[in-house]
């Protein structure tokens, strides 16, 4: 099987693999890079465990080909948080109680992330929407979208 | 119901910069699959479905993930466009909006930030939601082959459940929208399990517009999916809807008429029964709301 050199930056550090052909970007984060924020759920796009920012936009980390990120620019949840302190969504979840078991709980992050970047003061509706691909198996939603609606007011 | 999906099975990737090559690497006899968004392939990679030796990334050929106006206001929608950019993309809202509703419903935000209307139209799943939305627009898909360009007009294009009207070696490059009749309203209604992004159980387009020259003062359009071995025009509710005076009764007619062309199996989502009686309820509800749209504006 063909392998291939790829260099792409993830939060903000210039990473260099070779990677085979089969490989996909889930696995190379978790796998090669040690970032295991972003979870392996149903590795078919429904799940949204494994979201992860792709040159600005949410992608399924499980759909997209660790080639096909060559020269990309990732964001995992490992990302969101600084030295400055914890991403306003990551503070509002604590506040609120958005997470239970976790599991989709960095994927959530990431999706309200990017959603919150592109549309600053949402509606309900529109952050349930920005949402409907991630799923939550212990059904915390009400919570989920509580913490979004406080850190778009601004924490 | 499979616990874990495996990783996916060896294949040597390739990303095509021409035509040209694509039909190079087509012709040499390795089984290989073409690659756009992926968002369908891998998944049925993971299902054993296919193992492709070579597998061709597109979506970067030029002019594949482009929007461009064509005359008369049609658009040439580039196959490997991700169905978020068409859904917002300011010519798609102002004169297509029936196709950015359709792309809006599939799946989720991030899946939809990979998935392609090539794609999704390719993948011929009677289920697709952008196909009737093609089919109500009369697209033409443009597919380009060692033997130059092939023009395929939407309704010509799904010949079977996964299977396409493209020939060994071609490639669905664009999809051109013509341009709208004057005043056009349409509506995409879907039914899923949930309002979840899952897939239709039963999905209708409409399109509607004033036109003197029909009995009824009014053309339509209408498509299903998830109904039949493959997504489907409604002749017989269109003819009713053109040559009968338009009310409560006439699209009861119609909707009937889009019960009957249907032909729906029993599968996972719902049965046949079911979708067959769902058929008839969003047809009558994407009429009326044509309806009620069309009224305002006359």
């Amino acid at each position: 099987m063909a392998t291939h050199k790829i260099s792409l930056t993830v939060n903000g550090v210039l990473e260099q693999a070779e990677v085979p052909s089969n490989m996909v970007l889930l696995t190379l984060l978790r796998e090669r890079l040690g970032l295991t924020g972003a979870k392996n759920g149903c590795a078919a796009g429904e799940c949204g465990a494994c979201t992860v920012i792709m040159d600005g936009e949410p992608v399924n980390s499980c759909l997209v080909l660790a080639v096909e990120a060559d020269g990309s620019e990732i964001v995992t949840v490992e990302g969101l948080s600084s030295e400055s302190g914890l991403d306003p969504l990551q503070e509002a979840m604590i506040e609120v109680s958005g997470t239970q078991c976790g599991f989709c709980t960095p994927g959530v992050l990431i999706s309200a992330r990017a959603f919150l970047d592109r549309t600053p003061s949402p509606s309900e509706d529109e952050i349930k929407e920005a949402l409907r691909g991630n799923l939550c198996r212990c059904t915390g939603y009400v919570r989920i979208v509580e913490s979004v609606k406080i850190a778009a007011k601004g924490g | 119901m499979k616990s874990v999906r495996p990783g996916l099975p060896e294949f040597d990737y390739i990303r095509a910069e021409t035509i040209e090559q694509v039909s190079e690497l087509l012709k040499n006899g390795k089984p290989s699959r073409l690659l756009m968004g992926g968002t369908d392939v891998f998944v049925q990679m993971r299902d054993g479905a296919f193992s492709p030796a070579i597998l061709v990334d597109v979506k970067h050929l030029p002019g594949m993930q482009s929007i461009q106006k064509t005359g008369n206001k049609g658009l040439r929608i580039g196959a490997a466009v991700d169905l978020n950019t068409l859904a917002g993309h300011p010519e798609v809202v102002k004169s297509f909006p029936l196709l950015a509703e359709a792309a809006q419903s599939v799946a989720s935000y991030q899946l939809r930030s990979r998935a392609t209307m090539g794609g999704n139209l390719c993948n011929a799943s009677p289920a697709a939601d952008t196909a009737p939305a093609a089919l109500v627009l009369e697209a033409i898909l443009v597919a380009q082959g060692s033997n130059g360009e092939r023009r395929i007009p939407a309704h010509d294009f799904f010949t079977g459940p996964g299977q396409n009207a493209l020939q060994d070696g071609e490639i669905l490059t664009s999809i051109e929208i013509p341009p709208p009749p004057k005043g056009p309203v349409g509506r995409y209604l879907k039914l899923g399990r949930n309002a979840e992004g899952d897939l239709a159980i039963v999905g209708v387009a409409v399109l509607g517009y004033a036109d003197k020259t029909s009995e009824s003062g009014f053309r339509f359009r209408m498509a299903l999916s998830s109904v039949a071995p493959t997504p489907i025009r409604v002749p017989t509710a269109e003819d009713i809807l053109e040559s009968r005076t338009i009310g409560d009764e006439t699209i009861s007619a119609a909707a009937q008429a889009a019960r009957k062309t249907a032909k729906p199996i029993d599968d996972v989502r719902a049965s046949a029964g079911y979708r067959s009686a769902m058929v008839e309820v969003h047809a009558r509800r994407a009429l009326h709301a044509v309806w009620t749209a069309l009224g305002r504006e006359a």
